[in-house]
């Protein structure tokens, strides 16, 4: 019986019969599925920015409260203005970064994070009125012990007092690095100073061992060394020079010591809301 | 061997020929998804899935697999079932497919499909293929979650993602052994776990292959 079966021809017909049926079955499921695939991906990076804006709830509409409260613009990094050029609901500053044309090479020493490649243009979020915005939400990533770590950060309308932080992929080991999406870790970061004084350039932020004291220290993850020091980089980079250093010293500048105390209270009703 | 009885392949591969404890396949993917029950208990569903429809569809068209691409036959039709349920969950169980990550693809290197298919569904009718996939799957099922019980218990000190051993960090007493939640730690609970299904079962215990020879000395090395 299975000798007949292996003349060449019944060899290249159950072949191509077979390669047929499977990729009928298999395209379908992809097509079928697609749409609704790319929509969790959408929502899980919109419910990611409104958790780290203190908004997120279980069970809101994320779609219906992100398109209320949330408005994306894109930012020359260089010179911290808005740009008109990309269109802030399609443009991937990730993506861009693997793109020379789009993004440039980081050497060195400027390179703490471990990026290699920074895009010229990032995407950032901003709550409430986009013109004085309560937060400002802003995409970081670098490398942590095993991979790459991708979240966001908020930071308050006077650009310098952080608001939350939070991982939405990262491959550091469970239970000890892992901890960097641990509720507990991350809720003490709200209120931390990013610089240590209103003329600095270089971000103070950091992560320390031992007992975090003083306005711009964060307790680091007992235990995972090379994590932390990850995070402590990739935030000092992001919030830095090369990051969105320019683009924060315009709301530093910019606001008045009356107004913060506005955007403060501000941000409060919103987190009660 | 007596000819398989529909009972017997849905049931021996549980505790009497299981596919982990007594075959020894498909230990990677058993020490990867472990860390957590509500994720060991997707993987066992989406093996038993591949794994029964895998035999069903091989079984179904065996009088017609030319013996020389009888591997590739199989592997095509395991693949595009993994491909399918991978679609499937990133559709309606995003969270738990990012968790799983690249161990849903892997299921398509899990010897135990292709054991059954090369196997059992080569030779035997379709429903009969179908319902030995459902027990193999069952049986990589019982050991993964016995393994991921432990490993979350006190690894995590919760069941299901429900606490039950308060830990330190969240004000209880109970410090969580870090060493659980790594991949390693699933080696030492499944080598247990053989050991006392093959105390239970002394049968199962295997011949020694080779004997020592007691002639050897001591030496210095020269």
């Amino acid at each position: 019986m299975a000798q007949s079966n292996n003349s060449i021809k019944k060899i290249l017909t159950v072949a191509f019969a077979l390669c047929i049926v499977c990729s009928i079955i298999v395209s379908t499921a992809a097509v079928a599925l697609r749409s609704k695939q790319q929509l969790n991906q959408e929502l899980d990076r919109k419910s990611n920015i409104l958790a780290v804006a203190d908004i997120y709830k279980p069970g809101i509409d994320v779609e219906k409260v992100y398109s209320e409260k949330i408005t994306p613009r894109v930012v020359n990094l260089e010179t911290g203005e808005y740009s008109e050029q990309h269109d802030p609901q399609r443009y991937d500053g990730f993506q861009a970064a693997r793109d020379p044309a789009q993004s440039r090479t980081l050497s060195g020493e400027k390179d703490i994070a471990g990026l290699s490649r920074i895009e010229n243009y990032s995407t950032v979020y901003l709550v409430g009125d986009p013109n004085d915005p309560q937060q400002i939400i802003l995409p970081i990533r670098g490398q942590g012990l095993w991979g790459l770590m991708r979240g966001y950060l908020s930071v308050k309308g006077d650009g310098n007092t952080i608001n939350g932080i939070t991982f939405y992929s990262h491959s550091e080991t469970p239970g000890l690095g892992g901890r960097v999406d641990d509720p507990r870790w991350k809720s003490q970061w709200e209120g931390k100073q990013i610089f240590a004084d209103a003329d600095s350039v270089q971000p103070a932020i950091k992560l320390v061992k031992g007992q975090a004291s003083g306005e711009t220290e964060v307790d680091a993850l007992s235990g995972a060394s090379l994590t932390s020091k990850g995070v402590s980089n990739l935030v000092q980079f992001w919030l830095g020079p090369q990051g969105f250093g320019e683009y924060l010293a315009k709301f530093r500048k910019g606001v008045s010591p009356s107004a913060v105390q506005e955007a403060g209270t501000a941000s409060k009703a919103t987190e009660g809301a | 061997m007596s000819a398989p009885t529909p009972k017997g392949v849905l049931l021996t591969p549980i505790f009497k020929n299981n596919p982990i404890a007594l075959q020894i396949l498909g230990i990677c993917s058993a020490l990867a998804v472990t860390s957590s029950m509500s994720v060991s208990l997707v993987m066992a569903l989406a093996v038993i899935f591949v794994t029964s429809l895998s035999s069903f569809f091989v079984s179904l068209i065996r009088s017609q697999i030319p013996s020389a691409i009888r591997i590739i036959v199989q592997m095509t039709i395991i693949a595009s079932l993994v491909i399918v349920v991978d679609q499937i969950l990133k559709a309606y169980a995003y969270e738990m497919s990012k968790q799983l990550s690249v161990f849903v693809g892997l299921i398509i290197t899990n010897c135990i499909v292709m054991g059954r298919a090369e196997g059992f569904a080569m030779q035997n009718p379709p429903l009969l293929s179908f319902l030995d996939g459902i027990g193999n799957g069952l049986g990589y099922g019982f050991i993964l979650m016995v393994v991921s019980f432990f490993r979350e218990l006190l690894g995590s000190g919760s069941v299901f993602g429900f606490t039950v051993l308060k830990s330190v960090q969240d004000g209880g007493w109970y410090v969580p052994n870090g060493l659980l939640l790594l991949p390693p730690s699933a080696f030492f609970i499944i080598g247990l776990l053989i050991w006392v299904m093959r105390s239970l079962n002394p049968e199962q215990v295997e011949e020694n292959e080779f004997t020592m020879k007691p002639n050897t000395q001591p030496q210095e090395a020269v």
